[in-house]
């Protein structure tokens, strides 16, 4: 029964587990529905959906499934998920160009439309790098970063110049919880990152059973209680992200790491810092990089101790003249006196704990666009890929000195 | 085959029909009820008020970032054994007397069906949801101690709050029955406050309310005022004496219902600019 429902349910994203799908035919044969259909539609929320930020949803599943009704907006989030994880831009050359424009002609919007209305029917997941569906670094007419005379651009940064309308503004902004990484995972993985001393202040209001053992032996026997700290995590943390231009495509991963880090509670310390590009004599307090809200790195590097652990989340990917040159800051009017690798190099020295995630993935990083600078990154920061696996191999290297 | 209890609210503590809804299927199907909603939606309140309802004693496990789900169970108090058998009288032979047992085990010991809130579970290690699983499954535990089960006899309805601090485990969100209190729009809002205040002037009320709903339009508020908050201010404005029509206008005690320096700020701004729209610099008595 309704068992349709539930590949709806599971088509619109919601995380319907078998558990919950019997439990609900468990409350349907007692008859908790009332047989009516609002009574149904309560029940199976209850008891299917367990997050708010899914009865969105919910609702449109109910629609579809109970009266059969279109929802182009929840085909718009279909299409974004076939974007996620796009390939890096594919760069055409003219010659290439001018051969495919030849091949594929210029179509008109109406027929564009027709073809793109006809492909989100059809198409079932994600394709990159072809020519016919809708995905990334291909030469089909939807998607991004390829190349095609008279496509639409879904998502994703201009490249080809050559996108006719851009039809999803919804791409990255996605936070459905379906997606494979989520902040929980990312939290897990986080709580690796743990020094227990006990040596840091606080009450000494745990029995320290060893020490009781020896001083009662002591005693003849005697009972004699010894007392200690409790053990707590001495880890410390400064998070340096690299916000804007070139690392726009994946604010969403970087946004699910920012939580992550910020529900972390067993740090000591948690400083948070942003820069744009490269980082020069100021680190800024929030995203918008707003000289005003901004701290001189020079302070941070003389203020805080040395054991603190630096991640550093960036592309890396900026034009050589930012990283070697002085005043190469991408920024008109915020010269800066000493190049971005000066800092750069400090800042791994005084802190030897250190190591730069990097949300482009590793088997692209020595073709990518910038691959120059991110090359020289990488000699001065162990530098990992922002994937679950990455950012476990980064919290082992984390604790230990390189 | 147990009676069928049927929850409808009570005297003081209006419900939503959902959530009565909600609050019947998790008792009918024998499942923890997860509530999530804003701070101030009346959460923890709503176990009391089954527990009134229903006429079932209430347990309260109050969980703190300190809590292990090994506490809910029980603690064998080791130092009080080995104390007792230097300098006590008693016989120290009977481990069972060292087993205390935590809220968990109290719900699941006690000879009638209970009421079991488990609040704000969120605040917790991110693995306490997943150490409770099977307990809140099986409703029973073992100790191993003194080899004995302790185990239900009149399954407790179980209610958990959430504040959403952390994300809670897949394999427990299964188990459990999910609601989500939104906040009460204004005429449920009415129905709330005449609960708390039924001799409170209509006109009073009617424009608390404008000015409550139209705090928590501001955009950019960091924490937008909640019931409780409301119900405080409303005291306040009785207590004050503060004339009906002057309350959407000026908001005196605006500290009743913002807590945060920032919100003070923006909203005494906005204020500001509506008061000169108005063309009535009113002067404010907080």
């Amino acid at each position: 029964m309704y068992t349709n429902f539930f590949y709806t349910l599971r088509r619109e994203g919601i995380p319907v587990s078998i558990t919950e799908w019997l439990t609900l035919m468990e409350a349907l044969s007692v008859g908790l529905a009332d047989s009516s259909l609002s009574g149904f539609y309560y029940l199976a929320r209850a008891i299917l959906v367990k997050s708010e930020s899914h009865f969105d949803q919910y609702d449109l599943a109910f629609q579809k499934y109970f009266q059969g009704i279109e929802t182009p907006a929840q085909l718009l989030d279909q299409v974004s998920k076939w974007m996620e994880n796009p390939l890096p831009p594919k760069m055409f050359s003219e010659e290439e160009r001018n051969e495919l424009l030849k091949k594929l002609g210029l179509p008109d919007w109406e027929s564009l439309k027709a073809a793109l209305e006809e492909r989100l029917r059809t198409q079932d997941g994600a394709h990159h790098g072809g020519g016919n569906w809708i995905g990334t670094g291909g030469t089909s007419a939807f998607g991004h970063s390829g190349f095609h005379p008279g496509g639409v651009r879904i998502g994703g940064e201009s490249y080809g110049q050559s996108a006719v309308k851009v039809a999803s503004e919804r791409n990255y902004r996605d936070y459905r919880s379906d997606e494979t990484l989520g902040v929980r995972q990312f939290e897990v993985a986080l709580r690796k990152l743990r020094q227990f001393s006990t040596r840091l202040d606080g009450l000494k209001d745990q029995l320290d059973l060893d020490d009781t053992i020896d001083e009662t032996c002591k005693n003849a026997g005697r009972l004699k209680l010894v007392w200690t700290r409790p053990r707590k995590n001495s880890v410390k943390v400064i998070v340096l992200m690299d916000v804007g231009g070139s690392m726009t495509p994946y604010a969403n991963i970087c946004s699910q790491l920012f939580s992550a880090v910020h529900k972390s509670s067993h740090f000591k310390d948690l400083k948070f810092y942003y820069f744009h590009n490269c980082i020069y004599d100021l680190l800024y307090l929030d995203a918008s990089n707003n000289p005003r809200k901004a701290v001189k790195t020079e302070d941070i590097l003389s203020s805080l101790s040395s054991d603190y652990r630096v991640v550093i989340i960036g592309d890396a990917a900026m034009a050589p003249s930012e990283l070697m040159m002085s005043d190469g800051n991408i920024y008109w009017g915020l010269g800066n006196e000493e190049p971005g690798i000066t800092w750069l190099q400090r800042i791994a020295k005084k802190f030897p704990y250190n190591v730069w995630l990097n949300p482009l993935p590793e088997k692209y990083w020595d073709r990518v666009h910038g691959y120059q600078t991110l090359k020289i990154v990488r000699d001065i920061f162990p530098m990992f890929e922002l994937t679950l696996e990455g950012l476990d191999w980064a919290i082992k290297k984390l604790m230990v000195r390189k | 085959m147990t009676e069928q209890l049927s929850y409808q609210g009570t005297e003081d503590y209006i419900v939503s029909n959902d959530l009565q809804n909600s609050v019947n299927i998790s008792v009918a199907l024998k499942r923890p009820l997860l509530i999530k909603g804003e701070p101030g939606t009346g959460k923890t309140v709503l176990a009391e008020s089954i527990a009134r309802s229903l006429g079932l004693r209430l347990i309260i496990w109050n969980i703190k970032s300190t809590t292990k789900a090994q506490d809910g169970l029980y603690v064998y108090d080791t130092v009080q054994r080995l104390y007792d058998s230097q300098f006590g009288e008693q016989n120290v032979s009977n481990i069972k007397q060292y087993i205390k047992l935590g809220k968990l085990g109290e719900a699941f010991e006690s000879t009638e069906r209970v009421v079991l809130l488990i609040d704000e579970i969120d605040k917790a290690d991110l693995e306490f949801p997943n150490d409770l699983l099977w307990e809140l499954d099986v409703m029973n535990f073992y100790i191993p101690e003194t080899g004995e089960t302790i185990t239900t006899n009149h399954r407790p309805i179980v209610i958990i709050t959430s504040n959403a601090e952390k994300e809670l485990p897949d394999a427990f969100l299964r188990r459990c029955v999910f609601h989500y209190i939104d906040f009460p729009d204004q005429k449920m809002m009415e129905e709330i406050v005449h609960v708390h205040f039924p001799d409170l002037e209509k006109q009073l009320l009617a424009e608390a309310l404008k000015a409550f709903y139209w705090l928590r339009s501001i955009s950019g508020l960091q924490k937008k005022p909640s019931t409780s908050e409301l119900l405080d201010w409303v005291q306040a404005l009785t207590i004050g004496g503060i004339e009906p029509s002057k309350i959407a206008q000026e908001i005196p005690f605006l500290g009743a219902l913002l807590k945060k320096n920032q919100d003070f700020d923006l909203t005494l701004r906005q204020l500001h600019t509506r008061g000169t729209d108005n063309s009535s610099r009113a002067k404010r008595g907080w």
